[in-house]
């Protein structure tokens, strides 16, 4: 594979190198992200991870792991850049990105360290292309210490029943909401728009319904405009895990299915929009998936 | 008020808003001992459609006795609790509506699989009764066709056209598209489509007859017709006068019905141009000889279509007469509004005619003080539509 057939001496300048054999795992993850034009990319032994922030408010991650990648070499502990997500995007998807099969593009993405460009190897065919990608003055990541301890409640569905729900949303309306309760309606998402109010109640006993830990009863409120584009991260999942935490603050996670079978995370933070229900602080155990 | 549709019936309840939203922005809603109503007509009182629901469409049909509820909402809100009718199909398993009058609420409560309960909660204002006057009986000419056919005729023309024009003689009915400026029509695409008697399930017709009429609106009945798979009836007169297109099965009946384009303005474009002893339609762009005679073999010399000649005195049907259910409104107050001028500048909405309306006001008439017209009153007094739970 001619992308191997790099120089010694250039290997060894690089802080990152990252080698996929179907860029699709990378690209594909970050699709669901994408809604601002920057993300910040966080490399340490355990993988990727990609960070979205709008507003401080809304944050997303995508996270691959090491294991995902064909070869994944890290000269430091943590490696830390930013670029334009949507430049990076068209250069992975540079070859057309048309998903016909035996067709996929090869990826090696290297980096030097601070003040060097990202510089990504692509092939496809026998045809390499080599794109350099200038890097930007990293904007740390809100830290939203949501904490599993935190968390007062939550549910796992699966994104099947989710999608639909998503997809027929009022957008007329400015936020919305969730509430999560032991009792009914259990789950429901509420939306306030100019013909009128809808709701959209999940039964704790529905089949859809994986995980039901529910131990207060939280109504809260986030902008719809914030939580719109998690829309693209739950029509390539297959299950979504929702907690809320005792300061209303909302965790979105979702359990991705990648090309090859091997599962990515894609995680949405989200403020509310203000505190309907304050409740208290519980201990709860929580299994992430 | 509690109605429950269960089963395949929701998609046909959502189909039939979605096709009621091709005509007006707000959809009329109103109960009656007979079933359940909802309307809707345009901005310029030129298209009306009304689909009734009997009380057996509906698996409960419980309106209390006496209840005089009508109400009017914005379409597109009751078009989103019915958006993905693929999905309505598949996992709907009831519709629920019911009424609160206290908040001025019409509530649609969708039960679905795997537990998940979908509430609308739609606002209303309160309209008056909003009904068209019309007597499909008394129509010169009728007809009977499976939707097919019909979709497969509008299927000719683009999505942008305006009107059509349908001409009918003894055995065919010519569908054309409608081109409004006299300079236009040599630049213009001219399609025409000729529709034999034998591809009608019933074809009567007692004048030679050409209207034109809106053809975005005859496409929102087809909408519901196609899927449905009910025919489709379509009763006319003479130009000026209202074409009634119906679907009906035992227990809904679908009416739309739409204004034609006055008689002046077809009877000129028609004598123009020739001869009408031509076996061709007197069209301007049917000058090349060649294509005259490809129309003289495919009609195998059937006399053309030609609004100047006087209706025949015979009836000619080629099939038995059905015998469906038609329920007519015959009203005995009718108001005319005449639009004669044929200005090509104004917008071909304001070239129909307005249909007659009656304007029914409720037997427990509360409105005494207001004069008698033929829009409907409106009596709202909130125009906030949102409420926080």
């Amino acid at each position: 594979m001619p992308l191997s057939t790099q120089s010694q001496s250039q290997d060894e300048q690089y802080v990152l190198v990252a080698n996929l054999d179907n860029a699709r795992n990378l690209s594909n993850i970050l699709k669901a992200i994408t809604c601002k034009d920057h993300a910040v990319f966080t490399a340490t032994a355990n993988g990727l991870k990609v960070t979205v922030e709008d507003c401080k408010c809304m944050q997303a991650n995508a996270f691959i792991q090491a294991d995902i990648f064909q070869e994944f070499t890290l000269k430091e502990d943590m490696v830390i850049f930013q670029v334009n997500l949507t430049v990076l995007l068209d250069c992975l998807n540079i070859f057309g990105g048309s998903t016909a099969a035996g067709a996929s593009t090869a990826l090696r993405m290297c980096y030097m360290g601070y003040g060097h460009p990202l510089t990504l190897f692509l092939e496809e065919g026998g045809v390499v292309t080599v794109c350099k990608i200038n890097t930007q003055e990293p904007e740390e990541p809100i830290d939203f210490e949501f904490s599993s301890s935190n968390v007062t409640n939550k549910v796992i569905l699966q994104s099947e029943s989710l999608k639909e729900a998503f997809s027929e949303l009022d957008m007329t309306s400015e936020v919305l909401q969730i509430t999560m309760s032991p009792s009914q309606p259990y789950f429901r998402l509420s939306t306030f728009g100019n013909s009128g109010n809808a709701h959209y109640d999940y039964s704790k006993d529905s089949d859809m319904m994986e995980l039901f830990q529910c131990s207060t009863t939280q109504t809260n409120r986030y902008k719809m405009s914030l939580l719109k584009p998690s829309t693209k991260a739950l029509a390539i999942s297959c299950k979504v895990s929702v907690r809320t935490d005792s300061r209303g603050l909302l965790s979105l996670q979702y359990l991705v299915r990648n090309d090859d079978g091997q599962i990515c995370f894609v995680e949405y933070f989200c403020c509310p929009d203000e505190e309907v229900a304050p409740s208290e602080c519980e201990q709860v155990s929580v299994h992430l998936v | 008020m509690q109605c429950v549709v269960t089963g395949g019936n929701v998609k046909v309840l959502g189909k039939a808003v979605h096709s009621l939203s091709r005509i007006g922005d707000e959809l009329y809603v109103e109960p009656q001992e007979d079933g359940l109503a909802l309307r809707s007509v345009n901005s310029s009182r030129s298209a009306y459609a009304c689909f009734l629901f009997a009380p057996l469409f509906f698996s409960r049909y419980a309106i209390p006795t006496g209840l005089n509820f009508r109400c009017k909402m914005a379409i597109k809100s009751v078009q989103s609790v019915f958006k993905s009718l693929a999905t309505l199909e598949k996992t709907v398993e009831k519709c629920h509506i019911g009424l609160d009058e206290q908040k001025d609420r019409l509530t649609f409560t969708l039960h679905c699989k795997h537990g998940l309960l979908k509430t609308h909660n739609l606002s209303y204002q309160d309209s008056e009764s909003l009904e068209a006057v019309f007597d499909k009986n008394s129509c010169a000419n009728v007809f009977r066709a499976q939707p097919r056919v019909l979709v497969d005729t509008v299927v000719h023309f683009p999505t942008s056209l305006e009107e059509v024009t349908v001409t009918v003689s003894d055995e065919r009915m010519w569908v054309r598209n409608h081109v409004e400026d006299e300079a236009e029509r040599s630049k213009a695409m001219l399609t025409e489509l000729c529709l034999a008697a034998d591809e009608f399930d019933y074809f009567a017709v007692k004048a030679h007859y050409s209207i034109t009429f809106c053809l975005k609106e005859f496409r929102g009945l087809l909408l519901f017709a196609e899927s449905t798979g009910l025919p489709v009836s379509m009763y006319f007169d003479e130009p000026g006068s209202p074409v009634v297109l119906s679907v009906t099965d035992s227990v809904l009946e679908g009416n739309f019905v739409l204004a034609t384009l006055s008689d002046n303005h077809d009877l000129q474009k028609s004598n123009r141009g020739g001869d009408a002893d031509q076996p061709h339609p007197p069209d301007d762009f049917m000058s090349d000889d060649m294509d005259a005679y490809l129309i003289a073999m495919d009609t195998s010399a059937a006399p053309g279509p030609s609004t100047a000649d006087p209706p025949p005195p015979s009836l000619a049907t080629f099939r038995k007469p059905p015998a469906p259910n038609y329920r007519t409104r015959t009203h005995s107050e009718e108001e005319e509004e005449d639009d004669g001028e044929e200005d090509p500048e104004r917008p071909p909405d304001k070239k129909f005619r307005s249909l007659f309306f009656g304007s029914v006001l409720p037997p427990s008439s509360q409105m005494n003080t207001q004069p008698l017209t033929t829009q409907e009153v409106l009596a709202s007094d909130s125009e906030d539509e949102t409420e926080a739970d």
